[in-house]
């Protein structure tokens, strides 16, 4: 299906390791153009760290990630890496508290704002003129996430499965290249979670985001994903379309133990 | 006033006559701001649309559905329908799969107009049933984009194909338009019913027309009037009032950004007209105690005191009695300290007038609104007269009654007490229905169903459905829907059921209203898990023990009701549904079938037991069912 096109993002043979703990050892993976793949594993497979990696916040003991073609210096900060069209969410929400819904997408801007401090402050006619069209791209978001109502409501008091919205509102106002979500369910109740898979699938279908993400429930990832790469103990164990994981012995073992032993 | 110009197509045309081109018809919020259009704008949709259809192969008198929220892209969509002398069929955007498919299949839809996917869904699963669907057309294209089938074309697509079409034939609009007569049919407007299938009223030009002149002259309306068209499209309220009324004065016409910003909105636009059944007048009443119950010690003794005040005014105002100078203070204060802010708060410092219609409203609920300064009135009408029988006239207001005959109706009560008229809204028939039409009419004049008679004012008082009122064995006559109107004025209390013909006392199911109890029940620390939980606590029975008591003592004060005080009640495990079919979809209570769905508790409150165990069936949205179990108490009430 996508074999064919280039990577957006190809990591190559990624070793890492926490003190004496190897987290990743020699993990291969491609994300390309326009799908939606996801990272799946037990608890402490290495996941969360993959995702660290490829935006940055962490740097790879060995191994290289090639980013739209170009290799990716090891010493780029996560802010340039990001300006470079990798966004994410968190598995812990990461909002500012106080600000309201509208503000906090708002933020996902920033890097695409060029006006500085003082133009700002005076709102001079470019600041205007740029404020309005990022206040514009947020109103498309919020539309698209249909949180209309909640635009002026501080994320603090916002239910959880809302202020996940808002999160994943924040990701797509920067206008990624690559989407990263770190468990957008977790935490959530069936009917949040087939809200949110909607949005995901949204994102990708009309928006026509790349999209990769680390999910535990399996029957979201099943039936959203286009490709599923599979970690246990910081190895890969698995790769392909979702039918081809459900059937993966490989798989089963590690979700599932060897009972019968 | 030509005879021409009493229908839709050529209101629309004229008002792009009429009015400047910054003169704004309709509103709506989009990406948190308020999208304008111009009357030319209108009709420069509307028509792209039109010629859309035709190139379709809509003709006249093909009927088109309608369904989704407030839209302008839907109400064009209504307009473009009858500018091709086609029948709009709006539909209820909640109703589930049965009640549409009832409906299109009946109606004989050949097109429908879908707001969003959500929508579009239902249709499309209407059209794997009902294969006369020719074209499904769908305004918001979000989550439609892989689907492909050539009889499902975007909104703006169809648009285009107008556009070219009229290229090719650039005489065919006007053509259309001017062979639409007054006499056409406009509307077929499908009353929800509380017994049997809904039944399909059949409206033409002519009859919103007079009635919309009717409305607008009464009340002195024009065209500076600001309104929120909010309500369904599938009522026929909404149609007299965002539609009707609204083109034909040349209101300005609001939809909401969604159904969850409503309120936030109205505060935005500030109507100037409002026009609502009571059930919402009831909820914003809720929402407004919960925020009090929620504010500082101050501001509560504040808002109490000062509602009180405007109460023992409103009681001499409406009367039309002097108010004495001393409460005349301190209303001026209360409208610095309270009223004003309220009002503001609600959206509704700029109200003229506002109506309250579709149901009877408790006269508690509706001396809250007038004490604040809000002109509400009552209005009595029916799908079947567009909603035009009767309303109240400014200094000339009753809490208990519906008003006198709006001009141009005549009123008469049957021998058996029942309600008759003649309005110029009276509709052509129930259509492919003609026995029903037939029961319905009688040498002329309109049986409404409804008991009521006139009062020495000249008002029309409405005491309840004909075949709802009945006696206890005692002979003391029982209404239910004015008791429970009475329940209603409570905050906990959101639906509830009288019980009472031929039995011995008065017995009442209540369902509370689950965001004001739980609010309730959790500022005083009580916990609990879902809603049959929290109705069953003992706490609750006793707040809504003192609700009954309020009621039962304002009954003991009535001669004639003196003996319909409630004497036992239980808290029902979940809220009456109309997707249950417990209740319309406008929140008409449907009585036979809840004594059949719930005998058991109906006997176990006239058996004397105190509780009883209950097994119900709940009915989602998209059809699935799952089972409920709970054990109900019952509790005695105190009376007067």
């Amino acid at each position: 299906m996508n074999e064919k096109k280039e990577p957006l993002l190809r990591a190559e043979n990624i070793h890492i390791s926490f003190g004496g703990l190897k987290a990743l050892n020699d993990v291969s993976l491609e994300i390309y153009p326009g799908e939606i793949m996801a990272i799946i594993g037990p608890n402490g497979a290495g996941k969360t760290t993959m995702l660290n990696i490829i935006n940055g916040f962490y740097k790879q003991d060995e191994g290289r990630i090639i980013f739209e073609g170009k290799k990716r210096s090891k010493k780029m900060k996560p802010n340039r890496i990001a300006a470079q069209g990798i966004a994410r969410t968190f598995q812990n929400l990461a909002l500012f508290r106080g600000m309201s819904a509208l503000g906090n997408i708002m933020m996902g801007r920033t890097m695409k704002m060029h006006a500085n401090i003082f133009s700002q402050a005076l709102y001079w006619r470019f600041s205007q003129k740029e404020e309005i069209e990022h206040r514009k791209a947020v109103e498309h978001i919020i539309d698209f996430l249909q949180i209309q109502n909640i635009r002026r409501t501080p994320a603090s008091t916002l239910p959880y499965g809302l202020q996940k919205r808002v999160e994943l509102g924040r990701a797509l106002a920067a206008e990624p290249k690559l989407l990263l979500l770190d468990e957008p369910m977790a935490g959530m109740n069936l009917e949040e979670k087939e809200d949110i898979a909607r949005y995901v699938l949204d994102a990708n279908e009309e928006l026509g985001y790349t999209i990769a993400l680390i999910e535990h429930d399996m029957g979201v990832v099943m039936d959203i994903c286009d490709r599923i790469v599979v970690l246990d103990f910081g190895n890969k164990i698995a790769e392909g379309t979702p039918e081809e994981i459900k059937s993966n012995q490989k798989v089963i073992k590690a979700y599932l133990g060897e009972a019968e032993n | 006033m030509s005879d021409i110009s009493l229908t839709f197509p050529h209101i629309l045309l004229d008002n792009v006559r009429k009015f400047p081109a910054s003169k704004i018809a309709m509103r709506e919020k989009e990406y948190g701001i308020w999208q304008s259009y111009s009357w030319q704008d209108c009709l420069e949709q509307v028509r792209d649309l039109a010629l859309g259809l035709a190139a379709l192969g809509f003709k006249k008198e093909d009927k088109m559905a309608i369904i989704g929220d407030n839209r302008p892209h839907l109400y064009w969509g209504l307009a473009a329908c009858q500018c091709l002398g086609g029948v709009p069929v709006p539909l209820y955007q909640d109703a589930i799969h049965k009640e549409l498919h009832y409906i299109v299949d009946h109606s004989e839809c050949k097109f429908a107009l879908a707001e969003d996917q959500e929508q579009t869904d239902k249709l499309m699963h209407l059209k794997e049933e009902i294969p006369g669907i020719e074209y499904i057309i769908y305004n918001d294209p979000r989550g439609l984009r892989n689907y492909k089938h050539d009889w499902l074309i975007a909104y703006t697509d169809v648009q285009e194909m107008g556009r070219k079409f009229g290229q090719e034939n650039p005489d065919y609009f006007m053509n259309a338009v001017n062979g639409v007569k007054p006499d056409d049919m406009s509307l077929i407007a499908y009353t929800s019913g509380t017994t049997g299938n809904p039944k399909g009223v059949m409206i033409t030009h002519r009859m919103i027309a007079d009635c919309s002149r009717g409305f607008l002259e009464w009340d002195n309306l024009d065209e500076t009037e600001n309104i929120m068209a909010y309500l369904p499209m599938a009522w026929i309220g909404d149609h007299m009032f965002s539609y009707g009324q609204a083109l034909t004065a040349g209101f300005t016409i609001n939809c909401p950004e969604s159904t969850t910003t409503t309120f936030h909105d109205q505060r935005e636009i500030g109507p100037t007209h409002i026009f609502a059944p009571p059930r919402i007048w009831e909820n914003i009443l809720t929402q407004i105690m919960i925020k009090i119950e929620d504010s500082a010690w101050i501001k509560q003794k504040a808002f109490h005191y000062f509602m009180k005040v405007a109460n023992r005014v409103e009681k001499k105002r409406i009367v039309n009695e002097p108010v004495p100078f001393a409460d005349r203070i301190l209303y001026a204060i209360g409208r610095i300290l309270i009223y004003g802010p309220l009002l503001d708060n609600l959206g509704m410092s700029k109200v003229k007038v506002a109506y309250t219609a579709g149901e009877a409203i408790g006269p508690e609920i509706f001396e809250f609104y007038r004490s604040l300064g809000i002109n509400l009135k009552q209005l009595y009408g029916m799908t079947e007269s567009c909603a035009y029988v009767s309303m109240q006239k400014d200094g000339d207001i009753d809490s208990e009654s519906v008003g006198p005959p709006a001009p141009g109706v005549e009123i008469k009560i049957s021998d058996s007490g029942e309600v008759m008229y003649k309005s110029p809204g009276n509709f052509i028939g129930y259509y492919k229905n003609p026995e029903g039409t037939v029961e319905t009419m009688e040498n002329g004049w309109l049986l409404s169903g409804d008991a009521g008679y006139i009062t020495e004012r000249g008002h029309l008082k409405i005491i309840d459905r004909a075949k709802d009122v009945s006696k206890l064995n005692d002979g003391t006559m029982f209404a239910p829907k004015y008791i429970e109107n009475k329940l209603k004025f409570s905050p906990y209390i959101k639906e509830c059921v009288a019980h009472g013909m031929s039995q011995d006392f008065v017995a009442v199911f209540i369902d509370i209203d689950f965001g004001a109890v739980a609010n309730w029940a959790e500022r005083r620390q009580i916990g609990f898990t879902s809603y049959t939980d929290l109705a069953q606590k003992p706490e609750i029975y006793d707040l809504i023990y003192n609700e009954i008591l309020r009621v039962n003592k304002s009954l003991s004060q009535d001669e004639h009701l003196k003996n319909s005080q409630i004497k036992r009640f239980l808290l029902l495990h979940k809220e009456l549904n109309p997707d249950d079919s417990e209740i319309t979809r406008t929140r008409k209570v449907r009585r036979g079938f809840i004594a059949e769905k719930y005998e058991t508790l109906i006997n176990a409150l006239y058996e004397g037991k105190d509780n009883v165990d209950v097994e119900a069936k709940v009915t989602y949205e998209d059809g699935r069912t799952t089972t409920i179990k709970a054990n109900l108490k019952i509790r005695d009430v105190e009376i007067y």
